[in-house]
């Protein structure tokens, strides 16, 4: 029951927080480049690559993972709707956008997750 | 059936995917003049009060709980299918891959739903169902971090296969949802798309 609860806690943040950015990336850049789910993605797979190693390490115990891992770095990014505005782009044939946004966000999710885990295994 | 897919109109169900408060992109033209900036966004404001009343500032609490409440559901759906088929950190992640392509190709199907069946939703629902609970269900960085931890434990084909495999099915389950519910609902492509 716990465990639910912390996954719950978790994505209570993650996922307003992934809207507020998306709101306010628009509001502040006036770009159709998706900066804000962009951000979300980014700053989620940085946290997730430290909290997971960190888990792998010994220090960040199962509780935590739960409420970070699977509660709010999951809440804070997203898969739908980045490939619905990658649907968007393509359809409006801006597909050197779409494009550099999918290698952008691929790039730099798996760059910064192993960039969060190496951080972990500097601290811990 | 690709060429099609060109000709669908999601530029609005796009912006209230991120939240209502954006005007869609067509209207939204770069402003050339930093001191205009304030001016025009304030007759984007005017202009698009109806479809989009939530322009930031004044994020509206009702929308941020919505996200949240749909995001928390999500993400516990999520985690039951974690709790129902794991995978181990060797394994090749098919859970996350499929919760993520199947959050896809809902997606897909509920914006073109809202669009086409129901324009005059309750302004909650999109935020509700899409960015909160298709949004929390699906992880960005849990496949990234798959990817991460294949290549930390010795699976290189694996990790390549998952980076890659996650992107196509992805792409072609949005697609699919959304042409599948354009021709469900029975419109054609170009009904709204006038201008």
């Amino acid at each position: 029951m716990t465990d639910w609860l912390l996954v719950l806690a978790g994505a209570l943040v993650g996922a307003p927080l992934r809207y507020l950015l998306g709101v306010d990336a628009k509001f502040r850049l006036h770009s159709v480049f998706p900066w804000g789910t962009f951000a979300a993605n980014a700053s989620a797979a940085l946290l997730l690559g430290f909290v997971a190693q960190g888990a792998t390490d010994g220090d960040l115990g199962p509780r935590l993972q739960l409420l970070l891992a699977t509660g709010f770095c999951g809440a804070l990014s997203t898969w739908s709707t980045f490939s619905y505005e990658l649907l968007t782009l393509g359809s409006a044939r801006r597909l050197g956008l779409a494009g550099g946004y999918l290698l952008l966000s691929v790039g730099a999710g798996v760059g910064l997750s192993f960039a969060g885990a190496a951080v972990a295994d500097a601290v811990f | 059936m690709l060429t099609e897919v060109h000709f669908l109109t999601i530029g609005e169900a796009h912006y209230s995917v991120q939240g209502p408060a954006h005007p869609p992109a067509h209207a939204n033209p770069l402003s050339p003049d930093l001191a205009q900036y304030g001016v025009g966004m304030l007759q984007k404001m005017a202009l698009h009060t109806h479809s989009h009343p939530d322009h930031h500032p004044g994020v509206q609490l009702s929308v941020v709980g919505a996200v949240a409440v749909g995001g928390a559901a999500g993400a516990a759906a999520r985690y039951g299918a974690e709790l129902l088929w794991p995978t181990g950190p060797s394994d090749f992640p098919w859970t996350i891959l499929l919760v993520n392509t199947v959050g896809c190709f809902l997606m897909g199907v509920l914006m073109v739903t809202l669009k086409l069946r129901f324009p005059a939703a309750p302004r909650l629902i999109s935020p509700l169902l899409g960015t909160g609970v298709l949004g929390g269900f699906t992880s960005f960085s849990h496949y990234t971090d798959n990817v991460r931890q294949l290549f930390d434990e010795g699976r290189p084909g694996y990790a390549v296969g998952c980076m890659l495999l996650t992107v196509v099915a992805a792409l072609a389950a949005v697609t699919a949802g959304a042409v599948a519910t354009h021709a469900a609902l029975g419109h054609g492509y170009r009904t709204r798309d006038g201008a």
